[in-house]
């Protein structure tokens, strides 16, 4: 009962406080926000308080879940929201290629370019990506370590805070709410939320770690952990910013200058590093041996890439700077660092494509597999094209020109969404107790069409890029340049139009998924020509139970 | 926990531990992977002596090579400045009235402008210098001010309306509208008759009377025929161009609530060199005029529309 009104009390300050803040907003905006934090602490409040169980409280009996089970709640609800903000941000991710083909598609102010880009990036970096992790993280460190979650009840209020987040920063962005800081666009009553759900993440993770029945640690949470633990630190150093009032949605950044371009790339880069390289290489080195049936390639591999990529990674962010404001050296650190990441990079290729060793014909037969093994490939290429691209001679060509678009979505669409997408065909079947997903030929067309739609994404983007950047160099014989800056927009349009078609055929591969998703959760079963799929043993799959117990 | 066992599909051992059902083999490390990464070592390792890398407390170390961001943008600037010079020493000294007897020169002249337009004036007059609304287009024989050399350079050098420029084109067409100069009725009537002088509107009963109204206010500047006067600025409005738009909205709304373009003077940002290239190339764009016998501030008027 105490625990019940305590947490019924937090809810209640957080609502009184959030009905304060609409009472005083300096905003519109801020007064919006604090109007969605109360209607959230209302239904926080709600379920607290309509959730407990009154009659055994009374008897005095905590009435404990099956402690014979994993605690898979919050991985099933992460994989809905996973399916869920994936789909809103591609769509975001297509309408603003639209836009940018066709620029009478924006629609001032709350639909133009500038605030829907960064509801794209958002939506499927933090939102899409950030619930996968989440939930393989909390499927994972279960399985790998025998053990329940620690901490039930904070994993919840991590799923649903973070869930609160997203909406927050999501229309934020509409609302033209920003401390426009690239992937940190969040203002900091946002980024102080975030730190909060962020450290709760951190103990649930950690507590299921230190109570697990296993002598070791498996090297996927060594990735989850490092991820979450830089993260951290990242966002919250980023964020150091001075409110300009406590009661309204402007604050200004601690760091000024090129100093705050530091600091904003060390994040930046660090984003891409520790989000959506460690975090998601944590995914692989669990769902890939499962689909596989395979041991890891090589376990002295794994702890050599491991050490040298968190090492080295977090110094590479200056090559996002080069020949600007920022000193030489600085410069000179970040592509070196760059370069020395190639191999650690390539490390987590390796372990991924030969842990297939000894059971290549999966990738004909096996759909799910074949979709992880493609994601390994884009990764290899990615890791690969960033060093190159972070070598000062290759970017003075390359620098803000679509070619990082390119090298950015071949990493996003190919490595994170691919690797995604399989771990959420693994998953779903799995966590809803269904005998296989509804249908795995559905997962060969959502394979293709997202493998298309990358081949046009990047070659489209790759040919823009190297073409504006060509073209913005270009010197005529009389040592003048040849062409002004619309002329190399009006070049690179039918590379925009090709890029759009493919995220449209993108977009339509995860849409296949979504029916398959649904219909499997539905419990149904497409009639078709058997694939091949990883076994299942549901009595195999439970935590081992404390000796006491 | 030490059940090591032999895979049988690879040869290999396993390192013993299991979770989950997930194994590791105990696969030594890939040399090619390994001489790769020592390599990019090596090679960083270089580059850091090479470069300016490390920091110290006041400064970082130069590298051996001596190189600066700030050294090679130096030496670049220098090395395209030193391609140029010759062309540019031999402008600089010429009057741009005597430079169409300098084919070679004007060649040139023509496109250093086009690179300068490139950076400078695209903005406004578009990448093709076709201009839009409100903003002139160059490639056609309608000038508001002049279509010479000498006239083009010296509306580049102190722009159109510029504060703080004595020498600035400088027009005001009154706001006969919002300052209730005439009548709305009187401002329809007008525009009729304006429209009607490049057969936009038949003459009507309207234009009849708009015509008397232009006589008395317009015709001052625009002349009586409405072929405008390049003294003031005035726009030629018998032809089919049109600086804004050529319906009744456009021109009643100009009649009434005008609106005033302004040009940035070029004279305090760029060097004389790189305006008369502008000029040598606005001139080239297709509606350029010989030199007129008269000073720059000519009258020239009435001529706007003949090709020459």
């Amino acid at each position: 009962m105490v625990t019940v009104l305590a947490r019924a009390g937090i809810w209640l300050a957080v609502l009184f406080l959030a009905v304060i803040g609409v009472a005083l907003a300096a905003d519109g905006g801020f007064a919006i926000h604090m109007g969605i934090v109360a209607l959230a602490a209302l239904i926080a409040v709600w379920f607290t308080i309509s959730g407990a169980d009154y009659s055994a409280i009374a008897r005095g009996i905590l009435k404990m879940p099956d402690q014979s089970r994993y605690d898979d709640d919050p991985v099933r609800w992460g994989v809905i929201a996973t399916v869920f903000w994936g789909m809103a941000g591609f769509a975001a991710g297509l309408f603003i290629a639209l836009q940018l083909t066709w620029p009478v598609l924006d629609f001032a102010p709350y639909l133009n370019f500038g605030r829907l880009r960064p509801l794209h990036t958002s939506a499927v970096i933090f939102a899409f990506g950030g619930n996968a992790l989440i939930a393989s993280s909390f499927y994972i460190v279960q399985r790998t370590c025998r053990a329940r979650l620690a901490f039930p009840g904070l994993a919840r209020f991590v799923f649903w805070g973070y869930q609160l987040f997203i909406v927050l920063a999501a229309t934020g962005y509409l609302l033209g709410i920003t401390q426009s800081k690239e992937y940190a666009e969040p203002e900091w009553y946002v980024d102080w939320w975030l730190t909060i759900v962020w450290v709760c993440y951190l103990l649930v993770f950690v507590g299921t770690i230190v109570k697990r029945s296993e002598p070791h640690i498996y090297v996927a949470n060594w990735f989850y952990l490092a991820f979450i633990l830089t993260i951290a630190m990242l966002h919250v150093v980023n964020n150091l910013d001075v409110p300009v009032s406590f009661v309204g949605s402007k604050s200004y950044p601690l760091f000024g200058g090129v100093q705050g371009a530091l600091v904003q790339w060390w994040y930046g880069h660090n984003a891409v590093g520790f989000f959506l390289t460690a975090g998601f290489l944590a995914m692989m080195y669990y769902f890939v041996p499962k689909q596989a049936e395979r041991p890891i390639y090589s376990y002295r591999l794994s702890i050599i890439h491991f050490w040298a990529l968190i090492f080295l990674y977090i110094w590479a962010g200056p090559h996002h700077l080069h020949y600007t404001a920022l000193p030489d050296w600085a410069q000179t650190l970040g592509m070196v660092f760059s370069i020395m990441l190639w191999m650690p990079s390539w490390g987590g290729m390796i372990n991924g494509l030969m842990t297939l060793n000894g059971a290549w014909d999966k990738v004909r037969t096996d759909p799910i597999i074949r979709m992880m093994i493609m994601s390994v490939a884009f990764y290899g290429m990615s890791t690969f094209e960033g060093p190159m691209m972070s070598i000062k001679s290759v970017n003075s060509l390359s620098h803000y020109t679509n070619w990082t678009i390119g090298h950015v979505h071949s990493g996003a669409l190919g490595w994170n969404g691919m690797i995604t997408f399989g771990a959420i065909y693994y998953l779903t079947p799995r966590l809803w107790n269904r005998e296989r997903l509804y249908s795995l030929r559905m997962v060969n067309w959502h394979f293709w069409l997202a493998t298309i739609g990358i081949v046009f994404y990047a070659a489209s983007m790759w040919v823009a890029g190297i073409t504006q950047g060509l073209m913005w160099r270009e010197y005529g014989p009389d040592g003048y340049l040849v062409n002004s800056f619309a002329d190399t927009v009006a070049a690179i349009h039918p590379m925009y139009a090709l890029r759009a078609f493919g995220g449209l055929l993108y977009l339509s591969g995860a849409v296949i998924m979504v029916v398959n998703v649904w219909q499997t959760i539905a419990g149904k079963l497409r009639s078709e020509a058997p694939m091949h799929d990883a076994a299942y043993d549901p009595e195999a799959d439970r935590p081992i139970l404390a000796p006491a117990e | 926990m030490a059940n090591k066992r032999l895979d049988e599909a690879t040869n290999t051992e396993t390192v013993g531990h299991e979770w989950d059902g997930i194994e590791e083999l105990n696969t030594p490390l890939p040399r090619w992977w390994l001489w790769s990464f020592y390599a990019s070592i090596v090679f960083a390792i270089g580059y850091v002596i090479a470069y300016p890398a490390l920091p110290g407390i006041h400064s970082a170390t130069p590298g051996m090579l001596g190189w600066t961001s700030r050294g090679q943008l130096d030496k670049e600037l220098k090395s395209a400045a030193d391609e140029r010079a010759k062309t540019v020493a031999a402008l600089k000294d010429m009057p741009i009235e005597q430079l169409p007897q300098h084919p070679d020169l004007m060649r040139a002249a023509v496109a250093g402008g086009a690179a300068a337009f490139k950076v400078n004036c695209v903005q406004c007059h578009g990448a093709g210098a076709a201009g839009s609304n409100g903003f002139p287009n160059l490639n056609d024989d309608d000038w508001l001010w002049g279509g010479d050399l000498k006239t083009i350079q010296q509306t580049l050098i102190h722009g159109i309306r510029q504060p703080g420029d004595d020498e600035t084109r400088m027009s005001q067409m009154p706001a006969f509208g919002r300052d209730g100069l005439l009548t709305p009725a009187q401002i329809q009537d007008t525009t009729s008759f304006v429209l009607s002088l490049s057969g936009k509107e038949k003459p009507s009963a309207a234009s009849q009377r708009g015509k008397a109204v232009f006589e008395a206010n317009c015709a001052v500047c625009h002349g009586p025929e409405g072929k405008g006067d390049r003294q003031f600025g005035a726009p030629n409005l018998s032809d089919a161009i049109w600086l804004f738009a050529g319906n009744r909205d456009a021109v009643s709304t100009q009649i009434g609530n005008p609106r005033h373009g302004v040009m940035p003077a070029w004279g305090t940002r760029l060097d004389p060199v790189t305006i008369k290239m502008l000029a040598a190339y606005v001139h080239s764009l297709g509606g350029g005029e010989e030199f007129a016998a008269a000073p720059a501030e000519a009258q020239p008027e009435a001529e706007a529309t003949t090709a020459e």
